[in-house]
């Protein structure tokens, strides 16, 4: 399964151990014999339902919420909404650098921003109870006109927004117009993808109560120290009072932080003064977890006959909502992938009457490598140069826009690696001329490119007196594998066999650790469990007797990473993919689909392999499946549940590998990169190329629909 | 969610007896579509009648060479059955092609006919419907009908009956058999559905308080070369965009005999009637299987957004027919 083209040499990847090795999840068996607990079902006495009202309206402001009713319904205990709520605050900005969700600040105004907007919470005896009863209430709605309709010309017609967070709104060198104008080849193309979502197997659910005068709340998140801290500025806590905890997360994505629900039951279980869970229907994550923008992309590439870039050019806009910005940086992959003597890079925002979108794997560059990595094919076919060599060509030396050197690339041994296994050599370029009965057979690749990074972490690690020891962080496993991961991690830095390990996760009361998320969770954490392990190991030498509540020693890895020197940190991937299309009934088949990866030093083979290939089908489902569909007089999704919106089936995914290069990060202490997100990157653009290569045709729309297949045939014989 | 009765039948009698007993009452077969409804609300039952465990579960030849098919009986037992397989065979494809494994083996003969649609709207309480609220108003016609009618349709509802299953029914002239209080009674499945006019909440033509006992496949030698083709969004576990049952009797290269019936374009599995009559004693090939398909598709009332179903449809008509006469040919 592992591949091992030499990358970037490491002293990292000597050391024997347990790290590199497969190993099941040490949680496994709970897992699958239902053992193991999650939020929404773990018991407590005196429990308490909540159920969420939400909007269903657009725009417009809430006149009145008729709750008289509903109190008197069978076992309703309480209605809060915007009337009765208490004040929370929402001026700050969270350990991860942005602002609150909208969402969080639950029941604050009588303002409706979306359809699906929280309205009001109704607490009943029972779950049933409660959501009976937030059906009948009746909230009466002051209606304005709205507008939720996503286009590429509201470029025109809006205001600019300024970027969140760190990723500039602008990047510019050169003379965009005069390389344009001096290229031989141009490609000048829009690519738009739709509105996508990230509704997890298990919903979002979380129990709040207070006991012995703190907050404790039972959660299912990506982060419980950057949850407590939120949770602790929402309602002006005490630090100290406040602990969340995460045991088990079935899955997450993104979408996994504070929204409304935790906001509504630490309300309500404050003001009930017993415990209260609030979970989220299928339909409610659609309304409520968050999900991608749609974007829409315009691409210029000007370039010699031979194919290298003179200019490049990645122009993306999304949407987002009226209450806060976020911005969908989908032009960041053609920041560090390809340079050019005019390159130029926006990402923009235009506010809607939408939800907020957030985070959602990859954010930026899973739809940005769909629309940089399809022009990069058809300027390869343009200029009648194999796509793999076209990127050869184009490889930079240094970044592309910061111009720092690179950690390390190893995009091309990706590329190299992938084209052998795949059989890349044998491949006809001409599109449109390999049939298999009703089929149409094509092939297609795309680079894949994701920032690696770390973040300062505390561990705790202890020497028990049974020559056990126990890791203690607040990390999240949100079906990742992380618990092993760290598990392994924590073993080889104490030179012990896994088997005498247990890694205690997911308790803010743990202290701060960063969230699993922009692939950087396992690389912090294990910073940080190294860090402890070789204090810990240095004290054992000095005391070889335990006392009977062990030796601890705990890390904060705040200064190391500070101490990191700026450098383009990324992981790469080169995806491959072969389809079947039928041009007559528009259907596309995935045949097989291939991607290798130069992430860094890989932790537990066993997980990392399904977490490429969970991202490598994500992006499969992404080419050809996925769309929210948003009604523009509602201003609601039409079938916004998984009925309604369609993933990849196990029937799409027929044949799937994933293998990795030898890649070891040389500043990370274990060798880390990160590997949660540059699965999907790419893998969609992989699928449209090849669609192009089976039929001729281009498709720079996702999902490739049968219609669209259909109606691009029309094209081809008109 | 509201509280509500459940109560299990033990014979036919007894159900339609508990369900009359009740204004507000739903026979339960596999539930694979109602408790859904009654999850989001669209249903609101005070009583459940199951009829799962009545002695409706068998297939047995009729003494003409048909079938006659309980109303029990499983969608996945169904496909399975020899005779199904040998004599109506794209009865068989079209059940393998519904659903998944576990829905499959829910899912009654009954229940699948009965079935609601899928139509955005229509299972969206919070959004108008005419379909589940008369008089409400369609969103659909204006706003998201990717996948909504293109034939038979009204101003009042665009809804596609989603059953794949229905669809070959349709193509073998099924009877549908029912009990009420009064007695026993009929439904060629062609007069089952009603038309959808300005009552798309009104679905069949059953008798109020009727249970489907059955369901009864004249003999046709014709369906032995049958076939079932579905096209949908992904490639498993989606309802079809566009779906063709055909059978098709091909002697000196002439049609001699043929059945088409059509998916995902009405709001009911819809019978191509004017196909048939074009390819009735036709030279068998691809010229009169277009000239068909274009002969049923004259009718047709595409919406912007699902117009690709005229194309669909007419290229799966032609491959579906040509398919066939290549393998009469073999």
């Amino acid at each position: 399964m592992t591949t091992t083209t030499p990358g970037t040499a490491a002293g990292s990847t000597t050391a024997p151990g347990a790290v590199g090795t497969a190993h099941t999840r040490v949680e496994g068996r709970d897992k699958v014999t239902g053992t193991a607990r999650y939020a929404g079902e773990i018991p407590f006495t005196e429990l308490a339902h909540g159920w969420l009202v939400l909007s269903t309206i657009a725009r417009g402001r809430i006149r009145s919420v008729d709750d008289t009713t509903v109190l008197a319904m069978p076992g309703v205990l309480t209605v809060l909404h915007h009337g009765n709520a208490p004040r929370v605050e929402g001026d700050f900005t969270s350990m991860i650098g942005v602002p609150p969700d909208p969402s969080a600040l639950l029941f604050q105004h009588d303002r409706v921003p979306h359809v699906g907007w929280p309205v009001a919470l109704v607490v009943a005896e029972t779950s049933e109870q409660a959501r009976e009863a937030a059906e009948s209430l009746v909230v009466h709605y002051e209606r304005e006109t709205h507008d939720v309709a996503f286009r590429s010309d509201h470029r025109d017609d809006r205001t600019n927004l300024p970027t969140a967070g760190d990723e500039a709104d602008v990047t510019d060198k050169g003379d965009m117009a005069a390389e344009l104008a001096a290229s031989p080849v141009v490609v000048d193309e829009e690519y738009t993808t739709p509105e996508e979502h990230h509704t997890t197997m298990e919903p979002h659910a979380v129990t709040a109560r207070w006991e012995d005068g703190r907050l404790d709340v039972v959660d299912s998140n990506q982060g419980t120290t950057w949850v407590a801290g939120e949770l602790t500025q929402l309602f002006s806590l005490d630090p100290a009072s406040v602990r969340v905890r995460s045991e088990h997360v079935g899955g997450g994505f993104g979408s996994k932080r504070v929204r409304a629900h935790q906001v509504a039951a630490v309300m309500a279980a404050s003001a009930l003064e017993r415990p209260v869970r609030v979970v989220l229907t299928r339909r409610q994550t659609f309304a409520l977890g968050g999900y991608r923008s749609p974007t829409a992309q315009r691409l210029r590439l000007g370039a010699g006959t031979d194919g290298r870039l003179r200019a490049l050019e990645h122009d993306s806009l999304n949407q987002t909502s009226t209450m806060d910005t976020f911005v969908e940086p989908s032009a960041g992959a053609t920041r560090v992938m390809y340079d050019a003597e005019a390159h130029r890079t926006a990402n923009r925002a235009v506010p809607l009457d939408v939800p907020t979108p957030t985070f959602m794997r990859a954010p930026g560059e899973a739809p940005g490598s769909f629309a940089l990595e399809s022009a990069l094919d058809e300027l390869a076919e343009r200029c009648g140069i194999d796509p793999i060599e076209l990127r050869v060509r184009n490889e930079p030396e240094r970044g592309p826009v910061s111009g720092l050197p690179f950690g390390s690339r190893n995009l091309l041994a990706c590329f190299r690696e992938g084209a052998e296994q795949f059989g890349w050599a044998e491949r006809d370029p001409r599109p449109g001329t390999r049939r298999e009965g009703r089929w149409l057979l094509g092939t297609g690749t795309a680079g894949a490119s994701f920032p690696s990074g770390a973040v300062p972490s505390t561990a705790a690690l202890t020497a028990e007196p049974d020559g056990s020891f126990t890791t203690r962080i607040a990390a999240a496993d949100i079906g990742t594998g992380a618990r092993t991961a760290l598990t392994l991690v924590t073993a080889d830095a104490l030179e012990v066999p896994p088997e005498r390990v247990r890694v205690r996760i997911a308790d803010s009361d743990f202290g701060p650790a960063m969230i699993a998320g922009g692939s950087m969770g396992t690389r912090s954490w294990a910073w940080a469990v190294t860090a402890a392990a070789g204090e810990l190991r240095e004290r054992l030498a000095l005391n070889a007797d335990i006392p009977p509540e062990g030796i601890t020693v705990r890390s904060d890895t705040t200064e190391a990473i500070g101490g990191l020197s700026a450098k383009e940190r990324h992981s790469f991937g080169a995806q491959f993919a072969e389809v079947a299309v039928d041009t007559g009934s528009g259907e596309v088949r995935v045949r097989r689909m291939l991607g290798v990866f130069a992430a860094g030093r890989i932790v537990n083979p066993l997980t990392a392999r399904s977490q490429f290939l969970g991202g490598m089908t994500w992006g499969l489902s992404m080419a050809l499946h996925e769309e929210a569909t948003r009604d523009e007089n509602t201003g609601g999704l039409v079938g916004g549940d998984l009925a309604g919106y369609h993933i990849a089936s196990h029937a799409d995914v027929p044949s799937m590998e994933a293998h990795w290069v030898d890649d070891p990060d040389p500043d990370d202490p274990v060798g880390i990169k990160g590997i949660g997100e540059v699965g999907i990157v790419g893998a969609a653009a992989a699928v449209a190329n090849a669609v192009w290569h089976a039929t001729g045709v281009r498709h720079r729309d996702l999902p490739i629909r049968p219609d669209r297949v259909l109606s691009a045939a029309d094209g081809r014989e008109a | 969610m509201r509280e509500f009765d459940y109560q299990r039948a033990n014979d036919v009698p007894g159900a339609v007896a508990l369900l009359n007993a009740d204004p507000n009452a739903r026979f339960l077969g596999g539930g694979t579509n109602l408790v859904d409804l009654m999850k989001t609300g669209v249903e609101r039952p005070d009583r459940l009648v199951d009829v799962r465990e009545l002695p409706l579960d068998q297939v047995e030849s009729t003494e003409d060479g048909g079938l006659r098919i309980g109303a029990t009986v499983s969608n996945s037992d169904l496909a399975a059955h020899p005779d199904v397989r040998r004599r109506y065979p794209a009865l068989t494809q079209a059940l393998l092609a519904g659903a998944s494994g576990q829905l499959r083996n829910m899912a009654t003969v009954g229940g699948n006919l009965l079935q609601r649609t899928r139509c955005g709207y229509f299972t969206d309480v919070a959004s108008p419907c005419n379909k589940r609220v008369p008089g409400s108003g369609c969103p659909a016609r204006e706003g998201a009908h990717h996948n909504h009618a293109i034939l038979g349709a009204s101003e009042h509802c665009v809804a596609v009956h989603p059953s794949d299953m229905g669809v070959a029914l349709a193509a073998f002239d099924a009877v549908v058999s029912y009990e009420t209080a009064d007695g026993l009674g009929e439904l060629p499945l062609e007069e089952f559905y009603l038309p959808v006019a300005d009552t798309p909440h009104r679905e069949t033509a059953l008798p109020s308080g009727a249970l489907i006992t059955g369901v009864t496949l004249p003999a046709a030698p014709v369906a032995a070369r049958s076939r079932y083709r579905k096209v949908r969004e992904r490639a498993s576990y989606a309802f079809a965009i566009g779906s063709v049952a055909a059978a098709l009797d091909v002697q000196d290269g002439v049609v001699r005999d043929v059945r088409v019936a059509l998916g995902a374009v009405a709001s009911r599995p819809w019978r191509a009637r004017a196909a048939e009559a074009v390819l009735s004693g036709a030279p068998a090939g691809e010229a009169s299987f277009a000239a068909a398909a274009d002969a049923e598709l004259a009718a047709a009332e595409p919406l912007p957004d699902n117009a690709y179903k005229v194309k669909l449809i007419r290229n799966l008509m032609v491959s579906v027919l040509t398919e066939l006469t290549e393998e009469a040919a073999r």
